[in-house]
């Protein structure tokens, strides 16, 4: 079915069509409008879900992680302070093992107050254990949506999965998107460590230093697990609704000199940037990064070729975030550009700037460093 | 007197300090609830009682979680069991940190949410899994490793913040009483809806007394008026038990305070107050009881 409306819109309708039994949420700038969609969707007998309206979102994640203890399905959204301050219940509910589907709209953490989009939120829970994937465009936000239900509830993944939209840039921009009747896509849900009164068991009882490394390689294993499963779950996504997705999304990357990379609304932008920079005679290329976890291989392909990394995000005392990722999964030294924070805007023409003054090695804040 | 079922879902082998309480409380509360029952168990004394992983002294499911967020956690999994048609019982067993500070939020939550469960909070009056500081269910007076000369606070009103959310049942009891106990537990879970109940759980290693006197201590509570046992059900108030006696007569607060190591850096003006505050208290019940306030 076509509809049009916005990144918030599209994720809440791809909750609705993924039916989960339980959703639990609370309300934050930029993401609001998911719930509102969420709890008109149950209200007007559309989804037929308990919609649990949480005091926070610490609990917003822990009623999630009470729901998908009993095997229900369950999906919750949240943004910016609300993902850091659920930080603890992310973690556990990597580390319990439950595939809980979240959208989190990228957005900066104070102070000063600021709503606009930035990934210092996401990234800061990087180690959680959560799979991150980054859209681009509202249907991207639906499709990516739908797929992470598919992956987080395989048996060998079994672990939470967040679908980040830019916030403003994606969440409250208007597009046409189609949503799908996923029923063939998704299977029941079956979680084979679900609460069962019939056999009992203790559930995150004190561990041992020995049980303890034994899950931490377990969690290891369902991320490495969870690359060939995110590719079959793409690729059979593509078969039923004819739209294909990747750990990258690459254009004219192949026979480039020099390649841009960036996360989320930016990797789209700077697709612009590289048709302008080919009319210049400068042979530029671009890589989207879809899956920051698990990080995709790209060592391959960016062997000898310039880099040019757009950061909306900063490590303090180490550099921009995709930057040092792709330091040290591919030995490359980017120019590593740190550009869009807060919600600064950086345009196709920006990013063409940043190419064609590009230093690899160094590193440049946009806007700031002249 | 109550039918006591003769099943058993705590193993005799808990990792609980000699004396301890909490297994009590935890016997006649499972014997209540029956095998179809789900334990929410935030970082409490409650974590370490049940064993090891592999092992389990629990045989019903009992869910570990975070400190802050035991009443949350039962929220989703109330609504999950509730949309898959099961009446299973969803219990937070959660002491007094985990219930009055750290955990407040997440309780007032479910609470003000109608969820359908019981929240139990086990008071022994201080963070005694980490080794006995200050929280505040801790009562004026007592030393803790954290208040070392006594606390220089009356003890938080946490049954009055809970009756301000008017669950559909609310009761107080103690681990020396466990027929009344149990049958608290099972009137709360025949009735739906937000049930709270706090139970005095005296600690010897926290209380400093020997670890033969847990009984002892607890009836010494209410029998003092320091802990009264009473229910309320749809806002009506009713004393049970020995605490029916303790309105009439109560033995001094003193006894039950010199009974403790704690209290030994306790003031004349600590037990003063302390005396008073019973006072007042019941004074107070008395009202709600015949329906005055």
């Amino acid at each position: 079915m076509l509809n049009v409306g916005t990144g918030n819109k599209a994720v809440a309708l791809a909750a609705r069509d993924a039916r989960p039994g339980v959703v639990a949420a609370y309300p934050i700038t930029p993401q609001t409008e998911i719930v509102e969609e969420i709890a008109n969707q149950v209200g007007a007998g559309n989804l037929d879900a308990r919609y649990i309206p949480v005091e926070s979102e610490h609990s917003a994640m822990a009623a999630c992680i009470g729901v998908a203890a009993t095997g229900t399905r369950t999906f919750t959204a949240t943004s910016s302070h609300g993902l850091v301050y659920m930080c603890e219940m992310l973690h556990w509910a990597a580390g319990a093992r439950l595939p809980i589907v979240m959208a989190n709209a990228n957005r900066a953490l104070g102070p000063g107050w600021n709503i606009g989009s930035e990934h210092s939120d996401s990234l800061s829970m990087r180690d959680s254990g959560w799979l991150q994937v980054y859209a681009s465009t509202v249907q991207e936000a639906y499709d990516a949506t739908i797929i992470a239900f598919r992956i987080a509830e395989n048996e060998n993944v079994l672990l939470p999965v967040m679908i980040n939209l830019d916030g403003f840039l994606l969440t409250h921009i208007t597009q046409a998107f189609e949503s799908v009747d996923p029923s063939g896509y998704l299977p029941d849900i079956n979680t084979p460590h679900a609460i069962d009164i019939n056999n009992p068991g203790g559930y995150g009882t004190l561990t041992a230093n020995t049980e303890h490394f034994k899950f931490r390689h377990d969690i290891m294993k369902g991320m490495k697990n969870s690359v060939p499963i995110i590719e079959r779950a793409e690729e059979e996504f593509a078969k039923q609704f004819g739209r294909k997705y990747g750990m990258t999304e690459d254009y004219m990357a192949e026979d480039a000199e020099v390649i841009i990379i960036a996360m989320g609304t930016l990797g789209k932008e700077m697709e612009v940037a590289v048709d302008k920079l080919r009319e210049e005679g400068i042979k530029a290329g671009s890589v989207r990064v879809r899956w920051f976890r698990p990080f995709p291989d790209l060592k391959e392909k960016f062997e000898g070729k310039d880099l040019i990394v757009i950061d909306r995000d900063y490590s303090f005392g180490f550099g921009g975030i995709l930057a040092n990722e792709l330091r040290a999964k591919t030995c490359c030294d980017p120019y590593s550009v740190i550009a869009g924070l807060g919600g600064q805007d950086v345009t196709y023409d920006d990013i063409a700037v940043f190419v064609r003054d590009r230093k690899p090695g160094e590193e440049f804040w946009f806007g700031v460093s002249e | 007197m109550a039918e006591i079922p003769d099943d058993e879902y705590i193993l005799k082998t808990t990792s609980a300090c000699a004396g301890c309480s909490i297994p009590l409380c935890l016997r006649y509360i499972t014997k209540a609830a029956g095998p179809d029952t789900v334990l929410v168990i935030p970082a409490c004394c409650t974590s370490v009682i049940q064993g090891l992983y592999p092992n389990t002294a629990v045989n019903i499911p009992i869910y570990n979680v975070a400190f802050a967020s035991a009443a949350a956690v039962a929220s989703g999994m109330s609504e999950a069991f509730r949309a898959a048609g099961k009446k299973t019982n969803v219990i937070c067993f959660g002491g007094d940190g985990g219930t009055v500070d750290i955990g407040i939020q997440a309780l007032s939550g479910a609470l003000e949410r109608g969820t359908d469960f019981l929240y139990i909070c086990y008071d022994n009056e201080a963070y005694s899994n980490t080794g006995m500081q200050r929280s505040g269910a801790t009562p004026l007076g007592a030393a803790t490793t954290t208040t070392p000369t006594g606390k220089k606070e009356f003890k938080k009103d946490l049954d009055a913040i809970v009756n301000a959310h008017n669950p559909v049942y609310m009761a107080t009891a103690c681990s020396a009483y466990p027929v009344d106990l149990y049958n608290k537990v099972e009137k709360a879970l025949s009735i739906p809806g937000p049930k709270f109940m706090h139970i005095l759980a005296p600690c010897p290693p926290g209380w400093r007394y020997p670890s033969d006197k847990t009984v002892a201590l607890g009836k010494l509570a209410v029998q003092s008026g320091m802990w009264v046992l009473y229910e309320r059900e749809n806002g009506k108030m009713s004393l049970t038990g020995a605490s029916k006696a303790a309105a009439k007569k109560r033995i001094p607060v003193e006894d039950y305070l010199k009974a403790q190591g704690r209290f030994k850096t306790a003031t004349k003006e600590n037990v003063a107050e302390l005396q008073q505050m019973v006072e007042n208290n019941f004074k107070r019940i008395e009202k709600e009881v015949e329906g005055i306030c």
